[in-house]
């Protein structure tokens, strides 16, 4: 597989409202190159915002982004997020496009690959995620899991430094779950740097390198996951922790 | 009887209608099909211009998409077509030397016609679902670009069969273009229907420019039923159930 160009991530002091909504209230979250950060917590507590703010789909009100230690905020966004990937909730395949047509726009539009060779390499990708053979289908007719497989060949088609997944298995059904997971954490041992937003706690414990817990829009804990799941400091997370285990 | 007769004789009289059929099938059906398949693109053209103004971020661009829109569908077609063939014509044959109204004609029926497919592709643009931008733009694609390549493509193709049943309107609508007093090379289906039933006092030829003007119609209403059920239900094809264990860890070993 191919070595990932991976870079740090660090978020500093992040604030966001919607209005009167206050949402990210001065989030800190590093993400040292090449592991991988789960970050856990109760819905409404802004995960899912910190992650598009932090690839600027949605502009912090204060705050720095860093990437390998320096700051994203100047850069055009949109060369920031080909930097990159991200992996949706309800997938987001482009419905109008083939499979390998999903994979490929980018490679050929942004990345300025000839038509052949982003076909190429677009095949290559999902043959990592084991749907070549999909490669002509349209996505209306894959499963969730294999939709979401595509999705993330998507994402790496760009080779990006970082993945974002923003409850990449919580659409999916339970026995699709599995295989997406496995994914994931292939590339976290590929040496991939990650943020996963994630409700499975079994994926943060055991593959994540760190474990972040929100709750109302601050960071409450992180650590490393035997601290936080084997022995929580605050009540919040505890609580959290019963809910959810 | 003789009631009868009388009816068959008003409406098909054959002879009548086969006089009028060369002029309608020769001179009528091009100009019908010109003026509507003309202003139908222009039409679209700007109609997409004015859905992409209606749902810009900019104010202004915003209430003149908004305010372009009550105007020319709150007024009836035969008034624009008035306002503008009789009265742009003194700057057109200024511009273009020419006094021949027919432009004009298609002028106005591309800014009738684009009121209405602005609100058409207005609609079927916010139709797709938010997911769509917010996935392309996380790949690096700017605003304008996954509008171009991911949105508004989704959004037409929702909204085709409305499109469809929009020139079927405007293929009717390019009739009125006769209160501008084309030449008779110009002249539509209609006219050339009520030319001949002025001429004769037989209604035969207008029946019969009808029968064309269903010609056209019918068929493409059947074909928007036809896209219709296809955008809804897409080409047959199998699912398959999802191999799990197959691909992964494929990629593992870096």
């Amino acid at each position: 597989m191919t070595e990932f160009t991976s870079g740090t991530l660090t978020g500093k002091n992040l604030h966001l409202s919607f209005g009167h909504n206050h949402v990210l209230r001065g989030i800190d979250l590093h993400v040292e190159k090449g592991t991988t950060a789960s970050v856990i917590g109760p819905s409404g507590s802004g995960k899912s915002t910190l992650l598009r703010v932090m690839n600027r789909l949605i502009e912090p009100d204060q705050g720095d982004i860093l990437l390998d230690g320096r700051s994203v905020l100047k850069d055009n966004p949109d060369e920031l997020r080909q930097r990159i990937g991200m992996v949706f909730q309800q997938f987001n395949l482009f419905p109008h496009k083939t499979v390998v047509e999903n994979v490929s726009l980018a490679v050929r539009k942004l990345r300025k690959l000839p038509k052949d060779q982003a076909h190429a390499e677009a095949l290559e990708q999902l043959d990592l995620v084991g749907l070549k053979h999909k490669a002509d289908a349209r996505p209306a007719n894959l499963s969730g899991g294999q939709q979401q497989r595509v999705a993330i060949a998507r994402a790496l088609a760009m080779k990006p430094e970082v993945m974002f997944f923003d409850e990449a298995t919580s659409a999916l059904d339970p026995e699709l779950v599995k295989g997406v997971l496995a994914l994931m954490a292939d590339l976290a041992k590929g040496g991939m740097t990650m943020v996963v937003v994630t409700h499975e706690m079994g994926f943060s414990r055991n593959v994540s390198d760190t474990v972040t817990f929100m709750d109302g829009g601050v960071v409450v804990e992180t650590g490393p996951p035997e601290q936080l799941f084997t022995a929580p400091e605050t009540d919040r997370l505890k609580g959290f922790l019963s809910d959810v285990l | 009887m003789d009631l009868l007769d009388q009816l068959a004789d008003t409406f098909f009289n054959w002879e009548e209608m086969a006089k009028v059929i060369p002029a309608l099938l020769m001179v009528g059906l091009p100009n019908t099909l010109i003026l509507a398949v003309t202003s139908g693109i222009l039409g679209s053209l700007l109609g997409l211009l004015l859905a992409m103004m209606a749902i810009s971020r900019n104010a202004g661009a915003r209430w003149a998409a908004r305010i372009y829109t009550d105007i020319f569908r709150g007024l009836p077609a035969i008034l624009v077509i008035l306002v503008i063939g009789i009265g742009l014509s003194p700057i057109a044959r200024e511009i273009t030397g020419n006094r021949n109204p027919y432009p004009l004609g298609i002028l106005a029926l591309t800014l009738i016609a684009a009121a209405y497919i602005g609100e058409i592709f207005r609609s079927g643009i916010q139709s797709v679902e938010k997911g769509q931008l917010e996935a392309s733009r996380a790949l690096g694609f700017s605003y304008g670009s996954s509008m171009r390549l991911v949105v508004v493509p989704q959004g037409i193709r929702r909204v085709l069969p409305a499109l469809v049943n929009q020139f079927i309107s405007l293929l009717k609508d390019s009739s009125l273009v006769f209160m501008l007093g084309l030449a008779a090379s110009d002249r539509e289906i209609f006219r050339i229907g009520n030319d001949a039933m002025a001429n004769t006092g037989n209604l035969s030829p207008l029946v019969a420019a009808g029968i064309l003007y269903l010609v056209l119609t019918v068929p493409l209403t059947h074909f928007v039923n036809f896209i219709d059920t296809r955008l809804r239900t897409g080409r047959p094809e199998k699912k398959e159930p999802d191999e799990l264990a197959a691909p992964i860890g494929k990629g593992a070993q870096a």
